[in-house]
């Protein structure tokens, strides 16, 4: 066995990771750190670094699926997707700060796209991981539709390396639209926006993202053959009651890959919190008195929080809101706040998975 | 002296009325067995809770006594996954069928797990919405079994499948433990248990609400069909559609054999001489969908089709679906019994999928029609025999288990839609190895460790009900549910 201190095990294979994962009594799997708090191993953990495990191993464009080692960049999967016009519609976050298929899949983020098409969770068809046990498993499959056994790979969407170290996915991929086109829109006030968001919502647009920020301004992105964007969004403004702003090309694209904003270091605390148009008011309210710069994405269904405070504040507060929230960057600790559900079926999941507590606890 | 059975009952008595426990013979057939009728088994009583306080009472009382139990909804199961267990408890939630919430500014229906499938729709219609997992039992299948079996329908590309429209639930587990799952925002914080949940076969308890996304109703649907004069043909202008970027909602083909059925039984005037029929549909915005479409008939018009049909309106439309909906109960024309199977292969493998299954059909001289929904490669072929004839179950059920095992050779599935249940436990180890199931069994133990919760269901091990031919279900003959 081998003290904390040691330097990071860097497999090369799926069988040195095999090996690397029964070598350490207690050990934490991560691949480029972009999420830094869910990377953190806690005292007494060793750093399982997976990077080694790199390279995409079967993709067939007309299948729409790709399978991949975990340690594989994202943005090495979206150069090589977008050779063939596809992408993964949920546009996973992160990716210029090298951000890996694996620490995706173990911190459940999403981008821009979870609202029209899904997220992770809908994308993720297969999954192989070494459990707790040391044995390599295989959940799920590489085709679109498959409902033998238990769905695996769902589970280990935002499992944060706590029920086993992910060595490869397989994934459903769409066509990626040809063009794109986002209109701003000042509704006025977060209220206004809202109410924007819930009429959107359930209007025939099909939008490729909807966000929007606490002031009031929305965000809403269309997708598809670009002449058909100037009629759409005159219809569009006419819905809203004003025409709005027009974004396309390198500006569109640029202020999407920024839209979720970007983990910083141990200074700057950085959440993802689950929420829904009903509960973001009372949010909004506490985290404008506690000084919290926000932004809300998919809909509405999710808040990104820079929180100035410590985070056991943030916990807090998410807790008086029965919220929960991910942490991805900030001082070291828990990556899960707020309110736990589920803790029955999850703790049986654990003790199933990592019988040893070789991963650390929630 | 009393017996846990008779405790058991005892306790049962105390909260459900008469009316509510079935004991007796009459009232406990009805029960006995699902869409797939070839298994059954008699159930020691059958409980019709009202309330999700009624359906936790009577897990724990079957806990307390180590009394199996299985719940169930209409009993569409296609693999024998809601077949009780002999001796066990039935806890049929179709009295539990009420919709709680319906909130259309955030696109949410909260159910009973009793709900119609068909009915979210129906209530979410007013608000343009409805519920997008579409499985051809739909009119009568419920949400509970749909959560369950993680349910398919023809629109699984594009939409997924039910596990993509359940953002969280309450489940009481096999020991009486109430949890909650997930929540109502589309997003999650930690492991994706709802997702994990859904699809377990029963095994992990029971669902008592459901919180469902909803979509909006599309604004334009753009509906063509295609006749070919070789089956492959249509599954290459598939391959040729995936490839060109267009997203359709639905793809499906129907074979010679599956094309007569459902003319004969419906005349919905395809082209009587066409060997292969592919409909695609896109649906959507309606100038995305329209510009779209004008790209697809472009490419559709290069892929040999000897006729292409365009809906011109609705009812043109509803008319492509009739012949494909109606094309299972319609091959129960062309034969007194029928198989079907649900397993899946990559959508490049289809072609060759369809050539083997032709050869296996042709060499053992049992018929097979296909009908499937090809846009995300998965087959239904309808292996027809007759069950009076002996043997010929056997040699059905022998076919159907060699396709499977080419669905996985090709790089698929044993099943797209139905479920392992009872009927595929023997090839889920063709899927998975020993240490796969090994961690699946530690997984369902550590949940259940008695296994109580639909005993025998999707594991190779454990006992089964006898195999039997009894014929299609009442309701297929009726022509209210369909396999598929």
């Amino acid at each position: 066995m081998s003290s904390p201190a040691q330097a990071a095990l860097r497999p090369r294979t799926v069988e040195e990771a095999v090996e690397a994962v029964r070598s350490q009594a207690r050990v934490l799997a991560a691949g480029a750190g972009s999420k830094p708090v869910p990377a953190a191993p806690p005292e007494g953990f060793a750093a399982l670094d997976v990077r080694g495990l790199s390279g995409i191993i079967e993709y067939d464009p007309a299948e729409y699926t790709f399978t991949a080692l975990a340690g594989t960049p994202l943005a090495t999967v979206a150069a090589e997707l977008a050779r063939h016009g596809q992408h993964l519609p949920f546009d996973p976050p992160f990716g210029e700060a090298g951000a890996t298929l694996g620490g995706t899949i173990a911190t459940g983020v999403s981008g821009p796209g979870r609202q029209r098409y899904g997220g992770v969770r809908d994308f993720i068809l297969g999954v192989r991981f070494i459990s707790g046990a040391g044995e390599l498993v295989r959940g799920g499959g590489k085709v679109v539709k498959n409902a033998a056994g238990f769905d695996l790979p769902k589970l280990f969407v935002g499992s944060l390396g706590r029920l086993g170290v992910v060595v490869e996915a397989s994934f459903k991929v769409f066509p990626r639209p040809r063009s794109y086109a986002t209109l701003r829109a000042e509704s006025g006030s977060l209220n206004a926006a809202l109410a924007a968001a819930a009429r959107l919502g359930a209007s025939p647009f099909d939008f490729e993202a909807v966000d929007f920020d606490a002031d009031g301004t929305l965000w809403l992105r269309l997708g598809g053959e670009a002449e058909t964007f100037s009629g759409r969004l005159e219809q569009l403004g006419k819905f809203l009651g004003a025409p709005g702003e027009r974004m396309e090309g390198e500006q569109d694209r640029l202020f999407w890959a920024r839209r979720v904003p970007p983990p910083g270091g141990p200074a700057e605390l950085l959440a993802k919190v689950p929420v829904t148009l009903e509960s973001i008011p009372a949010l909004d309210a506490l985290l404008a008195a506690a000084g919290a710069r926000r932004a809300y994405g998919a809909g509405g269904n999710v808040a990104w929080i820079r929180w100035p405070a410590p985070a056991d504040q943030l916990d807090l507060l998410l807790r008086s809101r029965g919220l929960s929230g991910l942490v991805l960057s900030g001082p070291a600790g828990r990556p899960l706040l707020g309110a736990v559900r589920g803790e029955g079926f999850r703790r049986r999941l654990k003790a199933a998975l990592d019988p040893a507590g070789r991963f650390p606890s929630y | 002296m009393s017996s846990p059975p008779d405790l058991l009952l005892a306790g049962l008595a105390r909260i459900f009325s008469p009316g509510r426990l079935l004991r007796n013979e009459a009232g406990l057939a009805p029960f006995a067995s699902d869409g797939l009728t070839a298994f059954s088994a008699k159930p020691l009583a059958v409980v019709l809770p009202e309330s999700r306080d009624e359906v936790i009472a009577a897990v724990r009382l079957c806990h307390e006594h180590s009394v199996p139990f299985v719940a169930r909804g209409s009993g569409t199961s296609l693999s024998g996954g809601s077949v009780p267990i002999a001796g066990g408890v039935v806890i049929a939630l179709n009295r539990m069928n009420r919709i709680l919430k319906l909130d259309p500014a955030r696109r949410i229906a909260v159910v009973e797990p009793g709900a119609v499938n068909t009915a979210i729709s129906q209530a979410a219609a007013k608000h343009r919405l409805y519920y997008a997992p579409d499985p051809s039992s739909q009119s009568i299948c419920t949400i509970g079994g749909n959560v369950a079996f993680n349910a398919g329908g023809a629109h699984c590309l594009k939409y997924g499948m039910t596990s993509n429209h359940v953002l969280g639930l309450t489940a009481v587990l096999p020991d009486g433990e109430v949890v909650e799952l997930g929540g109502e925002s589309l997003e999650n914080a930690g492991p994706d248990l709802t997702g994990m949940f859904v699809g377990h076969e029963g095994l992990f308890g029971v669902a008592v609400e459901v919180i469902l996304r909803l979509l909006p109703i599309p604004e334009r649907y753009c509906t063509l069909l295609a006749a070919y004069d070789r089956v492959e043909q249509a599954g290459d202008a598939v391959a040729e559609v995936v490839a060109s970027g267009l997203l359709p909602g639905a793809m499906e083909i129907m074979d010679r054999l599956a094309i007569e059925a459902a003319e004969a039984a419906v005349h919905c005037g395809y082209p009587n001489d066409a060997n292969a029929i592919l409909i695609v549909e896109l649906e959507g915005e309606k100038r995305g969908v329209e510009a779209d479409f004008e790209r697809l008939k472009t490419l559709i018009a290069a892929t040999g089709a000897r006729e292409v049909r365009v809906a011109r309106d609705n009812d043109e439309r509803l008319l492509f679906w009739k012949g494909r909906k109606s094309a299972f109960s319609a091959v129960g024309r062309l034969s007194p019994d029928y198989i079907v199977q649900d397993g899946v292969v990559p959508r490049g493998q289809l072609g060759r999928a369809l050539r083997e299954i032709g050869s296996m059909s042709r060499e053992r001289g049992i018929r097979v029609a296909n009908v499937f929904h090809a846009g995300d490669g998965n087959l239904h072929p309808l292996i027809l025999f007759n069950g009076r004839e002996p043997g010929a179950l056997e040699r059905a059920e022998a076919l159907a288990g060699d396709i499977l095992k080419l669905c996985v050779k090709l790089g698929g599935s044993i099943t797209g839609e139905h479920g392992v249940g009872l009927e595929k436990r023997a090839y889920l180890p063709e899927m998975f190895n020993a240490t796969d199931l090994e961690v699946m069994h530690r997984i369902h133990r550590a949940i259940d460790p008695r296994e109580l919760s639909n005993r025998g269901k999707m594991f190779p091990s454990g006992e089964a009900p006898a195999l039997a031919h009894p014929g299609a279900h009442p309701l297929e003959k009726a022509g209210v549910i369909f396999r598929e």
